[in-house]
């Protein structure tokens, strides 16, 4: 193995999200929801939101993946509750910096752990795509959004 | 001495092969490459490379058109090629060959000049679960467009053709036949001599969609008794964008063309037009002519290795890795068919195909992995993708140690906060 870039990559953390990802399970009460996909290879996700005042109160997803896309997701579920739409928006606009190695990942925690996709461009979209999935669910502009 | 020399060239030496496809000898992220992505595509040997760069270097021109010298050697070394491809697969007519982009053109030529002109509302098209996706959705379209019927022969859970229920969906509906001869997501050979006189016993045509086996298995179309025989020249050491159709000479006589253009026709005025002889009918405009020749090349090249002899090597390779893949804990190999080819199609317990492709590719091993334009195969098997190394000739024991040996690595990078 290509040790040291391929570690960069799979880092305990994004190991263990994938293996154990996080909130994954069907919001019941969810306000908004989308459902995304690369055709690709084929990953699929869902993500479930209870928006309030513009307030992620709660967030879940559901999916099938590569550990890339599942350990994305459930960092970003994570990451996302709590926060409002304008943050969430800041959030993704630095994490597709990192992932495409433009930015630093300051401002970004736990989420910084993608520092090792520059490295990989053709994985970027793995990571990239329950954001844009989370995006198209609190726009609830297209019910599904797709990679290509 | 020479009785040892002569020995030794029926051997099969394959460091000379490798010897002979100059892409093997690179490193890919620092490690040297291990191509196993030949499903897909294959390397090229010199003499591919040489006879498509002479075609540009000194005798490019059209070809059928002019009286010139280098319009003549162009159109003598196309049509060498084509003879080439005739004797390779044994037919009986240079008439019979036509030179199509691909396996996938082949196929929606004979969809459209062929079978559409027959096709009736209520009509049946037989195809099986194995299909790659060229051999599944030109007959969708033409289903839609004609209120056919799409009907699919299933697979056992080796991954193999039952004859017994193949013979069940022949039916007096059945207007076509379009079978793989292998298939490319797991390998599997069908037995397609007993397909094509069941089918002809009900006076049923039939396309072998030969993709995947002309580099690995001797073709011969006359023994098969096939009506059509389609395949890729890219995917048996020659040129993309250059393929071949087989076709019964009777059946492409009666056949309209497909495209129209120059080369196709006898003569031209407003009124009338009449085509031009089996089988330019089939090829307008301008073809690959340098894909033609180095498809041409690409068959002599096989044929001095023997295709025996390559063959021969494969199935030891086929075993080899078998056994050494079956025995990593984890790993379900899909597709375990008694007929099959060097493919080997698994999945890895807790790790997902596309993390298994990326992981190797640092190992400078390329595999595929995804649905491989086969994405009823991956729901036969519950799967939604593989990870899948394809052989060729010039694979070694070697190189499939160091496959095995990535895939350990890689799983234990998975297992550390299990
Ligand atoms: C069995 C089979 N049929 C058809 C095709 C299509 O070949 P091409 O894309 O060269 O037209 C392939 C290529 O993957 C194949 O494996």
């Amino acid at each position: 193995m290509n040790d040291i870039e391929i570690a960069d990559l799979y880092q305990e953390l994004i190991v263990d999200h994938s293996r154990r990802p996080r909130n994954y399970r069907r919001l019941e009460n969810a306000t908004h929801q989308a459902e995304g996909f690369n055709p690709l290879c084929g990953d699929k996700v869902k993500v479930y939101v209870d928006l309030e005042n513009d307030v992620v109160r709660d967030i879940s997803f559901e999916g099938e993946g590569c550990a890339i896309s599942k350990a994305s997701a459930s960092l970003m579920t994570e990451t996302i509750k709590g926060k409002s739409k304008a943050e969430v928006e800041q959030l993704f606009s630095r994490f597709r910096d990192l992932a495409t190695g433009t930015g630093d990942g300051s401002g970004l925690g736990k989420l910084a752990v993608f520092s090792g996709l520059r490295g990989f461009p053709a994985r970027v979209k793995c990571a990239t795509l329950v954001w844009h999935t989370l995006r198209a669910a609190l726009e609830q502009t297209a019910n599904i959004v797709s990679t290509e | 001495m020479s009785a040892l020399r002569v020995l030794k060239s029926a051997e099969f030496d394959l460091l000379q092969i490798r010897r002979d496809f100059p892409a093997l000898h690179q490193k890919v992220h620092g490690k040297p490459l291990v191509y196993l992505d030949n499903a897909a595509t294959t390397q090229k040997p010199k003499a591919v490379i040489d006879a498509v760069s002479q075609f540009y270097r000194s005798d490019c021109s059209n070809v059928h058109r002019a009286v010139h010298a280098l319009s003549e050697r162009a159109t003598n070394a196309y049509e060498a090629a084509r003879r080439t491809v005739q004797q390779f697969i044994n037919a009986r007519s240079e008439r019979e060959i036509v030179f199509v982009r691909g396996a996938t053109e082949a196929i929606n030529l004979v969809m459209n000049s062929f079978v559409r002109p027959r096709m009736k509302s209520g009509g049946e098209i037989l195809i099986s679960v194995l299909e790659h996706h060229s051999n599944i959705v030109p007959w969708q379209l033409l289903a839609e467009q004609t209120a056919a019927r799409l009907v699919v022969a299933p697979i056992n859970d080796d991954g193999e053709l039952m004859l017994d229920e193949f013979e069940q969906c022949l039916s007096s509906r059945t207007v076509f036949v379009s079978l793989a001869h292998i298939s490319n997501a797991l390998g599997t050979v069908l037995p397609v001599r007993e397909i094509v006189q069941m089918a002809h016993a009900r006076n049923i045509p039939v396309l072998i969609d030969g993709a995947q086996a002309v580099a690995h298995a001797g073709v011969d179309v006359h023994e098969l008794d096939c009506d059509f025989y389609a395949f890729s020249g890219h995917k048996v050491f020659g040129p993309t964008g250059i393929g071949v159709l087989y076709g019964r000479e009777n059946l492409l006589d009666e056949m309209p063309p497909y495209q129209a253009g120059g080369d196709m026709i006898r003569t031209v005025t407003f009124e009338k037009t009449t085509y031009n002889d089996l089988p330019y009918k089939f090829e307008a405009g301008t073809p690959h002519i340098a894909g033609a020749i180095g498809l041409g090349a690409a068959l002599e090249y096989l044929k001095r290795v023997g295709i025996d002899r390559a063959g021969a090597h494969e199935r030891g390779l086929l075993a080899y890795g078998t056994e050494l893949l079956t025995a990593i804990p984890g790993l379900r190999m899909i597709g375990t068919a008694r007929e099959k080819i060097g493919v080997f199609s698994f999945v890895l317990e807790g790790v997902h195909p596309h993390d298994v492709g990326t992981i190797l590719d640092r190992d400078g091993i390329a595999v595929r992995t995804g649905h491989h334009c086969a994405q009823p195969v991956m729901e036969r098997f519950g799967v939604p993708a593989t990870t899948r190394a394809s052989l060729a000739l010039y694979n070694s024991k070697a190189e499939l140690d160091a496959l095995a040996n990535g895939i350990r690595r890689l799983q234990k990078l998975f297992a550390i906060s299990g």
